[in-house]
């Protein structure tokens, strides 16, 4: 699908008295694939497509998200969002001017050698079911599922002020998952736990021999937890594979330093955050090992870019270095009310919904110890990998998280596997327990399709990436 | 949009050929977002939006497809078409469904509540005044939400409704929090300013100095809306026929090993009340009423017709993710004036925040406390608690440790708006239970 409007010929039949006009075209598709318990359950492809179109009246902006791509349509909206924004002009929270949409010009485009249609739906059925029958390993295994998702996003903006940008990403999702039972027992083992293995990279990710592979070793390790002992509870060390290191990042840092809700425009849904404005440059978030990204350059991560949705370049910049708070994730509008530098992180989840301050790239950056190194460290504890099970409280402080697979480490080795490892903790002490960050061969890069945030609700595609981490003193758990 | 809609399924379903089979499913919307920070106005602005979902089957096999119905024919046949187009090609090169759904024609329906709502120009006007001098935090959305569902047996539903909702919270100077949600169809400006007025009151004994309980096990009562996020949880690896067969459901105790819940418990999917519509999105009516959960005993699960083939049952129409559309639990015999006295001392939890299984085969669900939670003695709030973590077991709280039902229902609205606004809500009572753990 190529997008062959002519945006600049749209932008010409806005006719309002707005300081600003921006049009945004976003066109989103779509293409799961899935096979579960040897059956296709899922071949689609669900296409979306429209314009947000936003106008600045008296310091207020005000939006028209339309599926109509003509320039009636888009007079009409310009119309419709400049009464919105002038009606709610005498009540602004903040009085911008143009300066919250800055200028640039410029494209991206995914990285990836194959594009979706160098691989038909027929071979793709067919890996996925070989997939499923690597997994399905015993009759144990109740139920299993093989299934990939391809996404294709286009988007262009132009702006009365001279912007023009084009980006175009192309993603994938990818999962294998195998749930053991007998009876009321019954222990789920996935690829990376909650859809994390999700990339921007193309087909050519799909390995055969690298998916039949770990495909087989899912199915085994569901029947090892079915078999194996809870995780043991006390307070004691845990080491955290990338894929649970993941959702640690996303929820007690990324979230948390998101400068909307620090202001307190998320009170009312996703929640407020401990983090305060007065905290960035002097708050100690960490132990010294501790360095995080926000890194929309990395290749294939889930969420790089070059601009955000609101058209601010994309840079990577250092949130945390050294354990140091130094930087919040607040896109143009928040750095102008905040006062705070930021990043390029005002992004929606499509042509309907207004940008709001959101993660992209958020990463831990390695550091200098091997696995081993890590383990041998540890006398006593447990080592965890891929989510299961996430919450924390409003302000970002009380987490609790499950994971699949478990295994002790007793006197520096890992020994046996046990089943519903869980921990919980308070995000600064947490961080600040950090005593070991593992080196670039530990490193994991993941992410997760379903962040979601904001009034009305967004759901927006974040990638985070990670070494291995040891912490100190956590309090763990297992099941009932 | 219905006509919008019936033409653009007329012209699709005749692009068919012999053997082949199509599924529409339609939402829309023409919504207004107002979106409030600290009694102002922090976004603004309008969604027209609305898509059509084409479930094709041919040669033994099923596909989907979607695309954005832009209002203008001759673009939205075209995607129609070219998406019908793509899904014939496909239907010859991937594996056969042996689970098939067909399209049947069991009726059609229409509905469409015509209402008095607040115009779209005249919101900032009517909701701001009494927001003034609080700090208010929230989401206004208001206007039509469209359902529709056709297929090529010559079935065709539509459901056309119009609702406003805020959803707000409004905090104190020491950041404590009071949740409100002023939802209907109807505008009246009296009810609505009562409404905010009586949150406001609420925020009096917030202004309490707030205290630290400690972990352990407390004597709790829910009210309705905490109730009403605990019962989402069964639409999410609980209630549903395919969860419990794939081994992926906490209602796993309750179908392999008999536990029953407490006799106070019963649950039913119930569309009587009308705020959603009784087709799925293949275009099968549910009963008004279904029962699920009677007197503690699992007497249904949520069965759609793909699961009922595929496990050889009876279908009872769910949607095919087999979630709760319009949960209704029954109420008891508490009355709300007599919480306090008979809690006693303990826990009184308006709502809750964040739930996920923390042990989805032993029913374990971990979340927290959020907004008006206080501490109670001697029948009398003492002062709201500081936000705790707890992790407790369904089999508990709605189980042996059930002690009273209140005996009036509150209809919990569905607020969600991701990727388009929601349909339906959750009746349900308050309850008192025995204990309920604190973890964090």
């Amino acid at each position: 699908m190529k997008l062959d409007i002519d945006l600049q010929k749209l932008l010409g039949a806005v006719n309002v008295p707005a300081d600003w006009v921006g049009i945004r075209e976003v066109y989103e598709a779509h293409t799961p694939r899935m096979i579960r318990d040897g059956v296709p359950v899922a071949n689609s492809h669900a296409s979306t497509h429209g314009l947000m179109v936003e106008v600045l009246v008296d310091g207020q902006f005000g939006y028209f998200g339309t599926p109509k791509l003509t320039q009636e349509g888009v007079s009409d909206a310009a119309n419709k969002a400049f009464l919105q924004a002038k009606l709610a002009s005498k009540h602004s929270l903040f009085s911008f001017d143009v300066n919250a949409r800055p200028v640039f010009k410029g494209e991206y485009i995914s990285p990836y050698k194959k594009g979706r249609e160098s691989l038909s739906a027929g071979s793709l059925n067919k890996l996925l079911l070989d997939a499923y029958n690597s997994l399905k390993i015993s009759d144990k295994i109740v139920s299993a599922h093989s299934l990939c998702q391809i996404i294709e996003t286009k988007s262009k903006f132009i702006s009365s002020n001279g912007s023009d940008i084009n980006q175009e990403f192309l993603m994938l999702e990818f999962d294998l998952s195998a749930t053991a039972a007998d009876g009321s027992n019954q222990q789920t083992r996935t690829f990376a736990g909650m859809r994390g293995t999700c990339r921007q990279v193309g087909v050519e990710f799909f390995d055969q021999e690298e998916i039949m592979v770990n495909a087989n070793r899912i199915g085994e390790q569901a029947l090892e937890l079915l078999h194996a002992e809870e995780c043991p509870s006390g307070e004691m060390d845990i080491v955290i594979a990338p894929d649970q290191m993941m959702l640690q990042i996303h929820e007690s840092i990324g979230h948390a330093l998101e400068v909307d809700r620090i202001l307190g425009d998320e009170r009312n849904y996703a929640g407020w955050s401990f983090v305060k404005l007065e905290d960035f440059g002097t708050l100690k978030y960490g132990s010294d090992l501790m360095n995080v990204t926000f890194d929309p350059t990395m290749e294939s991560e889930f969420a790089s870019y070059a601009f955000d949705d609101g058209g601010l370049k994309a840079t990577k910049e250092y949130l945390i270095k050294e354990g140091t708070l130094l930087r919040g994730l607040g896109g143009q509008e928040s750095q102008i009310r905040s006062g705070l530098e930021g990043v390029a992180n005002f992004r929606s989840s499509g042509w309907n919904r207004a940008p709001i301050d959101r993660m992209a790239n958020i990463n831990l950056e390695s550091g200098d110890s091997s696995f081993d190194e890590l383990i041998s460290s540890v006398e006593n504890g447990v080592y965890m990998e891929s989510n299961k099970s996430w919450s924390i409280d409003d302000y970002r402080n009380k987490f609790q998280f499950g994971c699949e697979y478990g295994r002790l480490i007793e006197n520096g080795k890992l020994t046996k596997v046990v089943k519903n490892p869980n921990y919980r903790g308070i995000s600064i002490p947490f961080w600040n327990s950090l005593k070991g960050v593992g080196n670039s061969e530990t490193f994991g890069i993941y992410g997760t399709p379903n962040c979601g945030k904001g009034e009305p609700n967004q759901v927006i595609r974040v990638g985070h990436a990670s070494p291995a981490c040891l912490f100190g003193n956590i309090q763990v758990f297992g099941g009932v | 949009m219905e006509t919008i809609f019936n033409h653009l399924s007329d012209k699709l379903i005749s692009t068919l050929k012999k053997g082949e089979h199509l599924i529409i499913s339609f939402d829309g919307e023409k919504s207004q977002f107002i979106r409030f920070n600290n009694a102002s106005i922090r976004q603004t602005g309008l969604v027209d939006d609305a898509t059509m979902s084409l479930k094709f089957i041919a040669n033994g096999r099923t596909c989907h497809g979607a695309f954005t119905v832009s209002g203008n024919q001759d673009i939205d046949i075209q995607r129609g078409e070219n998406e019908i187009d793509r899904m014939r090609k496909e239907s010859k090169e991937i594996p056969p469904d042996p689970f098939l759904v067909m399209p049947k024609n069991s009726g059609s329906s229409h509905e469409i509540k015509k209402v008095n709502g607040l115009p779209f120009d005249n919101a900032v006007s009517a909701l701001i005044p009494v927001m003034e001098g609080i700090d208010f935090v929230g989401i206004w959305v208001n206007g039509k939400m469209y359902r529709g569902n056709a297929n090529s047996a010559g079935q065709r539903h539509w459901f056309e409704t119009d609702s406003h909702c805020l959803d707000y919270s409004l905090v104190t100077p020491s950041h404590q929090m009071v949740k409100g949600c002023y939802a209907g169809s109807d505008w009246s400006q009296e009810n609505y300013e009562k409404y905010v007025e009586n949150s406001k009151s609420k925020l009096k004994i917030m202004n309490r100095k707030p205290i630290k309980v400690n972990t352990g096990e407390y004597k709790t009562w829910f009210e309705a809306a905490a109730v009403a996020d605990f019962l989402s949880m069964f639409s999410w690896n609980g209630i549903s026929e395919a969860s419990i067969r794939q081994g992926c459901s906490g209602f796993g105790r309750m179908r392999h090993e008999d536990v029953r819940l407490s006799s106070k418990l019963s649950l039913a999917e119930d569309f009587s009340p009308g705020l959603c519509p009784k087709f799925n999105s293949e275009g099968e009516v549910s009963k008004d009423s279904l029962t699920l959960i009677e007197n503690g005993k699992l007497k249904n699960t949520l069965v759609s017709s793909r699961s009922a083939k595929e496990y050889n049952l009876d279908s009872n129409y769910a949607e095919s993710g087999e979630y709760l559309r319009s949960p209704r639990m029954a109420p008891g015999n508490l009355s709300h004036s007599k919480v306090l006295k008979k809690l006693d001392k303990g826990l009184y939890l308006s709502n809750i925040h964040y739930l996920n299984w923390s042990d989805n085969s032993g029913g374990r669900i971990t979340g927290l406390t959020r907004y008006a939670c206080f501490w109670v003695e001697n029948g009398e709030i003492v002062a709201p608690i500081k936000t705790m973590r707890f992790d407790d077991s369904f089999y508990n709280f709605f189980g042996n440790q059930l002690l009273e039902v209140e005996n009036k229902l509150t209809v919990v609205p569905e607020t969600s708006t991701y990727e388009k606004r929601s349909l339906g809500a959750t009746t349900c009572p308050g309850i008192l239970v025995n204990s309920f753990a604190l973890t964090l």
